[in-house]
């Protein structure tokens, strides 16, 4: 058969018609758990002899079609969705990880994710070394022994960089380490990171994938390229003692890495996705095309109008010419630089507080890629726990706006910028 | 890995009934012991093959120790064998190709072999190398979607439902 486009695996891809009714629509299991047939049938299922559902915890059919969805959209070998983006990248790297071992992260990451990184996994003794996402050569130099992945986003929130994806998988796989790429804010309609190198893709689902702010998701992909035997990853390479020493890599070849995260991470960890969040993130993935090339265009026209505005001191959006990243968006995403990026208001902090106050249709809110067009001052939110230095390094210093662009018309979201800039 | 045309693959699992499987093994936790259950409850006769499990069972079924000792027919030889061994096992299988009308030699994941594959497509065998039947089984019912794992198929009738706890057959 041959390989459909990435609009119709949007809309297809994972989908069967429902197999008990004929349900086109993907139905919302909304059940924790599923019926055995018998004795022998539950102990096949329990050692994950057979294909089937258990518990809603550890699998569910309408997450499943989310999963196999994402996958397909990634082109990536297998999938598993979770409860947030944070689930995910704590599921991504607790199959991977053991105390005491490191990661090489982009210290240009969201903020979440540096607290996270740096202070939640530090109660693991898991460890990062930060790096330059704008320079590959800084995670070369990071990388240890101990270290068992290098973590990037494709393109950085809120610093807008597009990250050299190709050259930072060669300096992982020269070092025999997966590179891990949040690629949240392209998704895979701009940038598919598997097409660079990168062996392991996560997502929070709650933003583009989704799409409409009303639901919490979080996704890991899993490229099936990576080889796990190097016996630097014991939870894939060695017997599993919580599956009568099952070898995860030899049973489930390139997909042992989606199935680990699956029934050893979410199993014992817990974050599950709800049914319901699925359906809707599901329902997301079918436009995300059509969606993720409007928010583009609306955040390249306004990205212009906002460079020439007099209150505005710059504007840092990776499809304006002048802009450091314009090449790399040219070489990774021709087709727009996302619809997350920061501007810099004249009169810093204060001005910054005003603009956000003085909005009337964009929302002042902590989240991006909705359809409705959103706006933050991150020194006084989602970047308040970093220290000055820590914001300026990861482009949210005080005078730092940050917009996530949306579907509106673009015309009525540069009014509202033009009137709240114009109040202060 | 090398590449099959969907249609190829679903045309073997299609057509095939019996299949003996080389290197079966009667430790639960062993992939050649689960590729074996889940084929069983798909509803193929499996013949395991086995010199050191030869006159016991495995989930019921008699073991035998060599191909030439298997009774026909027999549709399709399924390697569970290291790479190296894949050349012999085919030998015994040409050998045995025509009392027992096998058309299909099938080599597991991780299982690769040019000059088992030679042989076997010389003798006008079809040949599989590099793959599980229980995954290509999964892939094509659409079960394995339900481990997430992207099929790259598109699915626009209703599956059968088929044996245990809702398990699907379409192929």
């Amino acid at each position: 058969m041959s390989e459909y486009g990435f609009n119709t695996l949007a809309v297809h891809a994972g989908a069967q018609p429902d197999p008990a009714t004929g349900a086109r629509a993907t139905p919302i299991y909304q059940t924790t758990a599923f019926v055995f047939e018998d004795a022998d049938h539950a102990a096949s299922l329990f050692n994950l002899q057979v294909f089937g559902n258990i518990y809603s915890r550890i699998m569910n059919p309408t997450n499943a079609v989310l999963e196999e969805r994402v996958a397909a959209l990634e082109g990536g070998r297998a999938a598993l969705a979770v409860a947030s983006g944070h689930a995910a990248q704590l599921i991504a790297l607790h199959t991977l990880m053991n105390p005491g071992d490191q990661i090489v992260a982009a210290r240009q990451l969201y903020g979440g994710s540096i607290n996270q990184f740096s202070q939640g996994f530090a109660k693991f003794d898991w460890h990062v070394a930060w790096a330059d996402a704008r320079d590959p050569e800084t995670f070369k130099k990071a990388i240890t022994p101990k270290t068992k992945a290098i973590f990037i986003e494709s393109i950085a929130n809120p610093g807008g960089i597009i990250t050299d994806i190709k050259a930072i998988a060669q300096i992982a796989h020269a070092a025999g380490v997966p590179l891990i790429v949040d690629n949240t804010l392209a998704s895979p309609y701009l940038i598919r990171p598997f097409e660079w190198g990168a062996d392991i893709v996560v997502h929070s689902g709650t933003k583009f994938l989704g799409g409409h702010g009303n639901s919490m998701c979080g996704i890991i992909v899993d490229g099936g390229k990576f080889d796990w035997g190097s016996g630097k990853y014991p939870t894939l390479s060695e017997p599993c003692p919580s599956y009568h020493g099952m070898k995860l890599w030899e049973t489930f070849g390139d997909m042992a890495y989606a199935i680990a995260c699956r029934v050893l991470g979410l199993r014992d960890l817990g974050p599950a996705l709800s049914p319901m969040n699925a359906f809707l993130v599901l329902t997301g993935t079918e436009t995300l095309p059509l969606r993720v090339q409007k928010h583009c265009d609306n955040a390249l026209e306004i990205a212009r109008w906002l460079q020439k505005h007099p209150k505005v001191a710059w504007v840092n959006y990776a499809g304006l010419e002048d802009n450091p990243c314009y090449n790399l968006h040219k070489t990774y995403c021709p087709k727009g630089a996302g619809s997350v990026f920061t501007f810099g208001v004249r009169g810093g902090y204060d001005t910054g507080m005003a603009l956000v106050n003085g909005v009337k249709l964009i929302s002042h809110l902590a989240n991006v890629g909705d359809t409705r067009s959103l706006i933050i001052h991150p020194a006084s939110t989602t970047h308040r726990q970093l220290d000055e230095e820590q914001r300026r390094a990861a482009g949210a210093g005080s005078d730092v706006v940050r917009l996530s662009i949306g579907i509106e018309d673009a015309a009525d979201i540069i009014a509202d910028l033009d009137q709240a800039l114009a109040g202060d | 890995m090398p590449h099959y045309p969907d249609d190829f693959i679903k045309d073997i699992l299609n057509s095939t009934k019996t299949i003996a499987m080389v290197g079966a093994s009667g430790n639960e936790m062993r992939p050649s012991y689960f590729a074996m259950k889940y084929l069983l409850d798909k509803g193929f006769k499996i013949v395991p093959v086995n010199p050191s499990l030869a006159g016991k069972e495995i989930l019921g079924q008699p073991v035998y120790a060599s191909l030439k000792d298997v009774p026909a027919p027999v549709d399709m030889v399924d390697i569970f064998r290291a790479s190296e061994a894949a050349p012999g096992i085919v030998t015994e299988a040409l050998a045995e190709k025509d009392r027992l009308g096998i058309k299909t030699i099938w080599m597991q994941l991780g299982v690769v072999s040019e000059e088992a594959a030679v042989m076997a497509r010389e003798a006008g065998l079809q040949v599989v190398m590099d793959r599980c039947p229980k995954i290509e089984y999964g892939r094509h019912s659409g079960e394995i979607g339900w481990m997430g794992v992207n099929r790259k198929l598109i699915d626009n009738r209703k599956p059968l439902l088929f044996g245990k706890g809702g398990s699907l057959k379409r192929l």
